[in-house]
């Protein structure tokens, strides 16, 4: 109990001292995920809107295999990177293994499913009179489906934070295809906030864990308070 | 300017529109009245193009405008039309009036112009700047017809504008709509389930039942003189009274179960008919009282209810057919009218409007 209680203090400390191990840990959280999530939304949110517009067979099946994804082990797409970038691997030339890279395409694919899956569902929201209304107003084809995205642009940028928010979190790809690497430069370190509470936890340093611990909750309550936000315009 | 020529929809093999024929004058105000589940959404949204009909044509002058598939939106943008959901774009109330003038590439010196004055012609001069969704149901409603009217249609399209909506707001939209037709000459098609809407704002009605116009004409000739019985009750005509056309002293009466009455115009003798008679054509007196008109309908019986109507009360009368008229209060105190009064109630024959049963 006592040592908990030192942690904490400890962890906080660590914070308002704005330790630089720590906060070089945080800062790579974030610039990794917030890619990965950049690159996902640019993906997602035109694929989602393709298949919400798009009219053609199987696409009931597809969007139920799309929302069976957001439940994908993150484990299970460290894995797949994993082997399709080791050195055995088809791409195993490009030497992505262990690097930030390889981190950022294994949280973009982890998030893609639930981004394009929440972009559909942002788009399926808008009122149906209004998409009567736009087209009773004369919109041409483009017009139309520009028209409906602008509806749907608060509920599509809750589907970006809520990606970004299971970027950040998840720590089976990162640690699967980082390697956890504390190395001498920012930019080839791999060491990110879940990677690093799996390790200093494993190793002990608990007050280390749990100010990373608070670290990532409070990303994920500012997150959340984006997303509230958005979803009260 | 619309011909609407055995216009069929289903949906899902159920017909809702079994061929509807119909004209629509260019510059008028025609109203599709008609029960719930009737078809007048569907038959709007056919004419904007919105859906596709299972069959038949309808042409806006002279073109099939399901038939040009290159033309549709030079056809779509001659319209305009306003939901019956009060439904606005999440952006301020400016933006929305916009949007048509946006599609058609209007200059943003001409989109501030117009919008500026729709908004002043719906009564929201110095709503533009606020946020549309914060408005209320019947203000929405106004903003839609605005974002209607600045493309100029030539043809206006309201399905239900007033359904849900405060009288305050009914009567604005109402008032908009009679002075857009007026001001503009825009020809204006109106869906509504109030038959008392229709008579207020149109110069033809049209009532849609069992997929098909049952009848077409005047606010007046549908009320009095409805051509079925179905739209006698829908119309509001509370008295209707089935009988067999009989020959009596050279001339014909109606012989309904026994009672026997005279209607102004029938068909020959053997026809099954519905008589239609206005609450307000008819006469409750006192049976003692009651003095014989020749050639007048008086018809003895006794009050089975005096059931109070605003103002009003609606006495009913069991005169070997079931007849009710309506009375002031005073009237009703007057002739001590309760239940089980012996009355005599008259009609003239020419209050009587005789339809054909199928």
């Amino acid at each position: 109990m006592y040592e908990i209680i030192e942690g904490f203090l400890e962890a906080a400390r660590l914070i308002v001292t704005l330790d630089a191990d720590v906060m070089a840990i945080a800062l790579r959280s974030i610039l990794i995920s917030l890619t990965a999530t950049v690159l996902g939304t640019v993906i997602a949110v035109p694929l989602g809107a393709a298949i919400y517009f798009g009219a053609f067979p199987g696409r009931r099946g597809l969007i139920n295999l799309i929302q069976t994804l957001y439940a994908l082990p993150t484990v299970v797409v460290g894995l797949l990177i994993f082997l399709l970038i080791s050195r055995v691997g088809p791409f195993g030339f490009v030497r992505l293994l262990f690097t930030p890279t390889a981190m950022v395409i294994a949280q973009m694919v982890l998030i893609l499913p639930i981004m394009t899956g929440l972009t559909i569902s942002a788009l399926s929201g808008v009122d149906p009179v209004l998409r009567d209304a736009l087209r009773s107003l004369g919109a041409t084809r483009l017009q139309f489906f520009a028209n409906v995205m602008k509806e749907a642009r608060f509920a599509i940028l809750a589907a970006v934070a809520v990606g970004f928010g299971r970027a950040i979190s998840e720590v089976g790809a990162a640690i699967l295809v980082g390697g956890n690497i504390m190395a001498s430069s920012f930019a080839s370190s791999t060491r990110v906030l879940t990677t690093a509470i799996s390790l200093e936890t494993s190793m002990g340093n608990i007050s280390e864990s749990i100010a990373l611990g608070i670290i990532l909750l409070i990303i994920a309550l500012g997150v959340n308070l984006v997303i509230t936000a958005i979803q009260h315009r | 300017m619309i011909e609407l020529e055995g216009v069929r929809k289903e949906f899902d093999g159920k017909s809702v529109l079994a061929g509807v024929i119909g004209r629509i004058e260019e510059g008028e105000i025609f109203a599709v009245i008609g029960p719930s589940g009737s078809g007048k959404s569907t038959l709007l949204r056919l004419i904007d193009l919105l859906d596709t009909p299972t069959g038949g044509e309808i042409r806006i002058k002279g073109i099939d405008i399901h038939a040009e598939r290159e033309r549709s939106l030079t056809i779509r943008r001659m319209m305009g039309m306003v939901f019956q959901k009060p439904a606005v774009f999440n952006t301020t109330v400016s933006e929305n009036i916009a949007v048509g003038l946006r599609f058609r590439g209007a200059d943003r010196g001409k989109i501030r112009e117009k919008v500026e004055e729709a908004l002043d012609m719906v009564g929201l001069t110095g709503y533009g700047e606020r946020r549309a969704r914060t408005l209320s149901g019947g203000e929405m409603q106004r903003v839609a017809l605005a974002r209607a009217m600045v493309i100029e249609p030539e043809i206006l399209l309201l399905d239900e504008p007033t359904a849900n909506l405060d009288p305050v707001s009914v009567a604005t939209i109402e008032d908009l709509v009679v002075r857009i037709n007026r001001d503009l000459g825009t020809t204006i098609v109106f869906s509504t389930h109030d038959m008392y809407q229709g008579q207020r704002l149109a110069h033809r009605i049209g009532v849609l039942m069992k997929g098909g116009f049952a009848q077409v004409g005047t606010p007046r000739e549908v009320f009095t003189l409805p051509a079925t019985r179905e739209v006698a009750r829908f119309v509001g005509i509370e008295n209707i009274v089935d009988g067999v056309v009989v020959g009596e002293n050279g001339a014909s009466v109606v012989d309904a179960g026994g009672v026997r009455v005279r209607a102004g115009r029938l068909p020959g003798p053997g026809e099954e008919v519905s008589l239609c008679i206005r609450s307000e054509d008819l006469r409750i007196a006192p049976a003692d009282a009651a003095r014989a008109h020749p050639g007048k309908n008086a018809l003895p019986g006794t009050v089975t209810a005096v059931v109070p109507r605003g103002p009003f009360s609606r006495v009913a009368v069991d005169c070997g057919v079931p007849l009710s008229s309506v009375l002031t209060w005073k009237r009703v105190d007057d002739l001590d009218l309760r239940e089980g009064s012996r009355v005599v109630v008259s009609f003239s024959p020419e209050s009587v409007h005789a339809v054909r049963r199928d």
